[in-house]
């Protein structure tokens, strides 16, 4: 008999239909992951297992975890069996621990909350799970607060809290999305060895495709709250049925062409740049540390090149955008463009400014949202001398919106009617409108999904053509940058560990730290698509 | 439209209503002593009654109205046009000694409570509405400059101004383009609060004999008459007091329903 | 911890000087002599000349800052103009009623505002969620001296339970003194606790959409459970701001209450003294006022610390 067992499991939310006739099974010792693009209801049917679906929602069919249906149960006996014999873990570490209680009392209260032992032995098993997932508390004592720990720590202590009482189900919802690849690689180690050592079953919600492959058992394809096809993952990925599903496979290690580079010639010289913070003191007399953000970085980026710049979060990958940008002026070392300095008199360079400009992650942080697409793209015009009016202005908006597979009259609507790809699009078209000689893509396609994301790269190749473009590309994801770049950087703690040409870093790292974060990017199978 | 801006904007506007009318008409001349007439409760011929001098209680209201549409009015303009661009600017320049001035001034003005203001500024100059409208004002400042350098400062971070940063525009630019209709809405909402809350706060001025002086009409200063003959003829207590809270229920009623009507995320939902 | 208490209270200090820069220097502006103003039009001069040495007034302007400053430091806020008796006496005799209303009128706004707050929070949208919300947006509307006459016009008047006004005195036992301080206490609390129950309830519903609540649920609390154990806690932070600002609302607004109940505080003391032009006692007085502002806004600060560990590990 499965463990969990959902059957035609159809949710609305105030009428609006979330979930339509959903089934899947779990049986103990497996990993069954949801996989699917945003909107597809895959949290909603973790959150539908939990019963804590939001207020205004209908669910119909059956939910059984040993034999026994969750969907009639009354709040009160749900409330014994989350924690006890479900538990859960959520994506976003940093928020999901309660900042004025220290980690011991947290990991106890799942304990203590169910009576399952006196204090003193809660205690006790605190400790030990809490060791269990990799904080031993001589390292990591009880009376710590979330704030003291890092991100992945955090999502250990929320796993110590779901398994404290040995659930038979652990729910993960995108347990690894906000977590750095070296870190990811450790947790998603760590819930295998649990599943493998409790005999839990587990049930793991990601949209991301490789971390599937690598670790369920099961998948379950689901797009607009359907399940699209599912099946045991090697068979399933060998034999993909829907055109969804190999969309999906193809989309998430997709390859794009993009054109030789003109002959190389230096645009952007970053010599021996350092930029180093003011830490707050420490103690009442110490004198302020500091930290050095980027430690003394120096590399070459020739016209027509592309180049990528791979690092885990706080490696100094962003000071060192700002400081290109002419955002934030460095402490020492040059950063030229063209010949000339971005910063000149501690003031940003007004004639360097022009040749460069910038695509930022967010789609839905990077516009105005009360002006409209006309006039969020001609902002880069501030930095011409003449800027193009009247119909010579007309005509830019227009090339720029069609070159970038937007339409011409999409220039007068606002931001909130485009989609977070279309945003994306906008934000390349800002980017271009003065034909920069260089473009920086901050994480540019980072927040999107990947058939979305996919269409995106696709759309840079193109330009890359069209427009002879020479940009950096920043990203914590290696396989986008593997396929976007002619050349990558890889920075920890502040320097550049390795250079050098993409395919040759990719597949024969030198540093280290590269192996380590290439061999913790999670693959796909190797398996050949056919896409329609 | 929500029920609250329905209802709210219906308030305000009469109250306001009430005070541009009663430049033109009002039922009797509201200074005009009537003594064989005095202290009738409310009535056909008197609507609100009259008061101890056989005033028009409904006309007193009238152009009471004005002075406290004026004096508050008046001091949240003082404290939007000081306080908004003191918090662009400490926004603009987070972290340096010009953002520590301001909002360390901040603080010590927020040390001082306007009727505290009110007080030494009475001791000093005298008794008088501008004295309420400058005590009223001061406080506002630090309210508003505040409240826009909380906003700003998180709109600093967005990627936006980054983008306008990168197309080399100047924090001034920044703020004027992109930063102030950001936070527009939000100051509408907390200009129609302060308003509100400084109406009662001029009706607590003129009440201790801080604020408007006779024969400036006030609805404080009817309160502070009234207030010996109360047991009698409570009328004179009880209109002005309901006169004051119309006002400022309807204000707030009209912030709440603006603020939900304004934010853009709610009006994208609704369309 | 004590790197952060050492700076809030640097802060402190540099406020009350500075505040007290402003008071003095307003007050200076003041035109006319308070000695001739005392001794009238046709006052000898070598009279009035001792009367200003008596009062310390034939000294230079910074000399006599620091001599009220120095005099405040150990107690000695000067002599009156009008009365000829030292202020500190007149302020402490006063300060009896004007603080305990205060506190007095905190305390109970606090004991509706946080019941009222979380019950609105807890039941979100339900009926007992927009009485209270109703009850809270009329309360914020009520002027706090009119509710106290109306509130002389019930329970003193026609129901005789209290006086119309005065203050029984401490002397008589605490008791009494409290059931004189009742009324006007009620007329201070509720429209501050309107104000502190909206914000009570906003700031839980803040927290009750937070990742954390969700966790907490998670492990097998109930709502009820996980509101009091997580949400309650972290929903303080902005509460106690609000509570530090009604600190000084309430004693400023106390100023008001007293003129309706006829109470012998710093209120009428400092009207008093306004319109006798005794100018040493309102500065005095608003220098006491602005001291108690700034003294519980850092005790506020200092309460951040407790209620948040962020604040104390940071410093």
């Amino acid at each position: 008999m499965s463990l969990l067992q959902i059957q035609n499991l159809s949710l609305s939310i105030h009428g609006q239909p979330i979930l339509k006739d959903v089934s899947l099974s779990i049986d103990p010792g497996q990993i069954v992951a949801v996989t699917g693009e945003s909107g597809s209801g895959k949290s909603m049917t973790a959150l539908a297992v939990m019963q804590l679906l939001p207020n205004g929602a209908d669910a119909t069919g059956t939910i059984e975890l040993d034999g026994q249906e969750l969907l009639d149960r009354p709040e009160a006996q749900m409330c014994a069996l989350r924690g006890a014999a479900i538990g859960m873990v959520f994506q976003e570490p940093m928020t999901a621990l309660n900042p004025v209680k220290t980690i011991g009392d947290q990991v106890m209260e799942t304990i203590l909350i169910h009576k399952a032992m006196p204090p003193a032995r809660a205690r006790a098993r605190a400790q030990e799970v809490l060791e269990r997932v990799g904080l031993p508390p001589d390292r990591f004592p009880l009376g710590r607060y979330p704030h003291e720990l890092s991100g992945g720590q955090r999502q250990r202590v929320v796993i110590a809290m779901a398994i404290a009482l040995r659930p038979k189900l652990l729910i993960a919802d995108e347990p690894t999305t906000a977590l750095d690849v070296t870190t990811q690689a450790q947790i998603l180690d760590l819930l295998k060895d649990l599943v493998l050592e409790y005999g839990m079953g587990l049930l793991m919600i990601t949209h991301d495709l490789a971390v599937v492959a690598e670790m369920a058992n099961q998948i379950t394809v689901m797009r607009h709250g359907e399940v699209i096809e599912r099946g045991a993952t090697q068979h399933l990925l060998q034999n993909m049925q829907h055109p969804y599903t190999r969309m999906l496979f193809e989309a998430s290690d997709h390859q794009v062409n993009l054109p030789d580079p003109t002959s190389p010639q230096p645009l952007l010289e970053v010599t021996q740049v350092v930029r180093e913070y003011r830490l707050p003191r420490t103690g009442l007399f110490d004198t302020p540390g500091s930290h050095r953000a980027v430690d003394g970085v120096s590399f070459t980026l020739n016209r027509g090149e592309r180049l990528g710049l791979v690092g885990e979060s706080g490696c100094g990958k962003s000071t060192l955008t700002r400081a290109i940008l002419g955002l934030e002026e460095v402490q020492s070392g040059q950063i030229l463009l063209d010949g000339q300095p971005v910063f000149s008199g501690h003031r940003p360079n007004l004639a360097v400014r022009r040749k460069m400009q910038v695509v930022f992650q967010d789609p839905y942080g990077s516009f105005n949202p009360r002006h409209r697409v006309a006039r969020l793209i001609t902002e880069p015009f501030h930095l011409l001398e003449v800027p193009p009016t009247g119909t010579e202005r007309q005509e830019r908006i227009a090339e720029m919106l069609t070159a970038v597979g937007l339409r011409p009259d999409d220039a007068g609507k606002y931001i909130h009617e485009f989609s977070g790809g279309q945003r994306q699009r906008i934000a390349i078209a800002r980017a271009l409108i003065t034909r920069p000689e260089l473009i920086v893509f901050d994480e540019a396609v980072s927040a999107l999904d990947v058939s979305v994301r996919a269409q995106i790269l696709d759309l840079l190749a193109d330009l890359c053509a069209a427009y002879d473009l020479t940009y950096l590309f920043i990203s914590h994801d290696l396989s986008v940058v593997r396929t976007i770049t002619d050349r990558v950087l890889v920075m920890q703690s502040g320097k550049i560990v390795e250079q050098g040409e993409t395919e040759q870093v990719f597949s024969n790292p030198q540093h280290p730290y590269t192996q380590t974060l290439i061999a913790a990017a999670p693959k796909l199978p190797d398996i050949h698509v056919e896409t329609a | 439209m929500s029920r609250n801006l329905i209802l709210g904007s219906a308030l305000s506007s009469l109250v306001v209503l009430a005070a541009l009318v009663s430049f033109v008409w009002t039922p009797y001349d509201h200074a005009a002593l009537n003594i064989p007439d005095k202290l009738q409760p409310p009535n056909a011929q008197h609507w609100f009654g009259t008061d101890h001098f056989g005033r028009d209680m409904f006309s007193m209201i009238m152009v009471g109205a004005r002075t406290s549409i004026a004096v508050a009015l008046v001091a949240v303009g003082i404290g939007m046009a000081l306080g908004v661009p003191l918090g662009l600017t400490a926004a603009a320049r987070k972290g340096s000694w010009l953002d520590e001035v301001i909002m360390r001034g901040n603080d010590l003005v927020f040390a001082f409570p306007s009727l505290v203001i009110a007080i030494l500024i009475t001791a000093v100059f005298g008794a008088g509405a501008i004295n309420a409208i400058i005590a009223i004002g001061i406080f506002n400042i630090p309210v508003f400059a505040r409240i826009t350098r909380g906003a700003a400062l998180s709109l600093w971070e967005r990627e936006f101004i980054l983008a306008a940063r990168v197309a080399g525009k100047g924090a001034a630019r920044i703020s004027a383009e992109h930063i102030l209709p950001n936070v527009a809405n939000l100051l509408i909402v907390q200009g129609t609060i302060q308003f509100s809350l400084g109406i009662l706060a001029e009706a607590g001025l003129s009440y201790v004999g801080l604020g408007a002086q006779s024969p400036t009409p006030s609805w404080g200063r009817m309160l502070a008459d009234a207030q010996t003959m109360v047991s009698f003829a409570p009328h004179l207590a009880l209109i002005p007091g309901l006169a004051i809270i119309v006002t400022v229920l309807g204000l707030n009623l009209l912030g709440d329903g603006l603020r939900d009507w304004l934010d853009p995320r709610i009006r994208v939902a609704r369309a | 911890m004590l790197r952060y208490t050492l700076k809030r209270l640097l802060s402190l200090l540099v406020s009350l000087a500075v505040a007290s820069v402003v008071i003095f220097a307003v007050i200076e502006v003041a035109p006319g002599d308070p000695a001739s103003f005392m001794l009238g039009v046709n006052a000898q001069e070598d009279t009035l000349a001792a009367l200003r040495a008596e009062l310390g007034l034939d000294v230079s302007k910074t000399q006599r800052y620091f001599n009220w400053i120095s005099g405040m430091l150990v107690g000695d806020f000067g002599t009156s103009y009008t009365y000829r008796t030292p202020v500190s006496q007149m302020i402490a005799d006063r300060l009896w009623v004007s603080l305990p209303l205060a506190l007095y009128a905190l305390t109970l706004s606090t004991l509706i505002a946080f019941p009222a707050g979380i019950y609105a929070a807890a039941r979100r949208g339900k009926p007992g969620d927009l009485t209270v919300m109703g009850a809270t947006q009329l309360g914020i509307a009520v002027p706090n001296f009119w509710f106290a006459m109306m509130l002389v016009l019930i329970f003193a008047i026609n129901l005789r339970w209290f006086n119309a006004g005065g203050f029984a005195g401490w002397d008589n036992g605490f008791w009494t003194g409290l059931h004189s301080l009742t009324l006007p206490a009620i007329a201070l609390a509720l429209p501050q606790a309107a104000i502190l129950a909206r914000v009570m309830r906003s700031s839980l519903l803040d927290i009750l959409a937070e990742d954390f609540m969700r966790t907490a649920r998670a492990k097998g609390l109930t709502r009820r459970q996980a509101l009091w154990r997580h949400g309650v806690r972290n929903a303080l932070i902005p509460v106690l701001t609000i509570i530090g600002l009604q600190f000084s609302f309430l004693l400023a607004g106390s100023i008001i209450i007293e003129q309706v109940f006829y109470l012998p505080g710093l209120g009428r003391l400092v009207f008093q003294a306004i319109s006798a032009r005794d100018l040493i006692v309102v500065e005095s007085v608003v220098m006491l006022l602005v001291f108690a502002v700034i003294t519980v806004n850092f005790l506020v600060d200092l309460a951040y610390a407790a209620v948040d560990p962020r604040l104390r590990s940071r410093t």
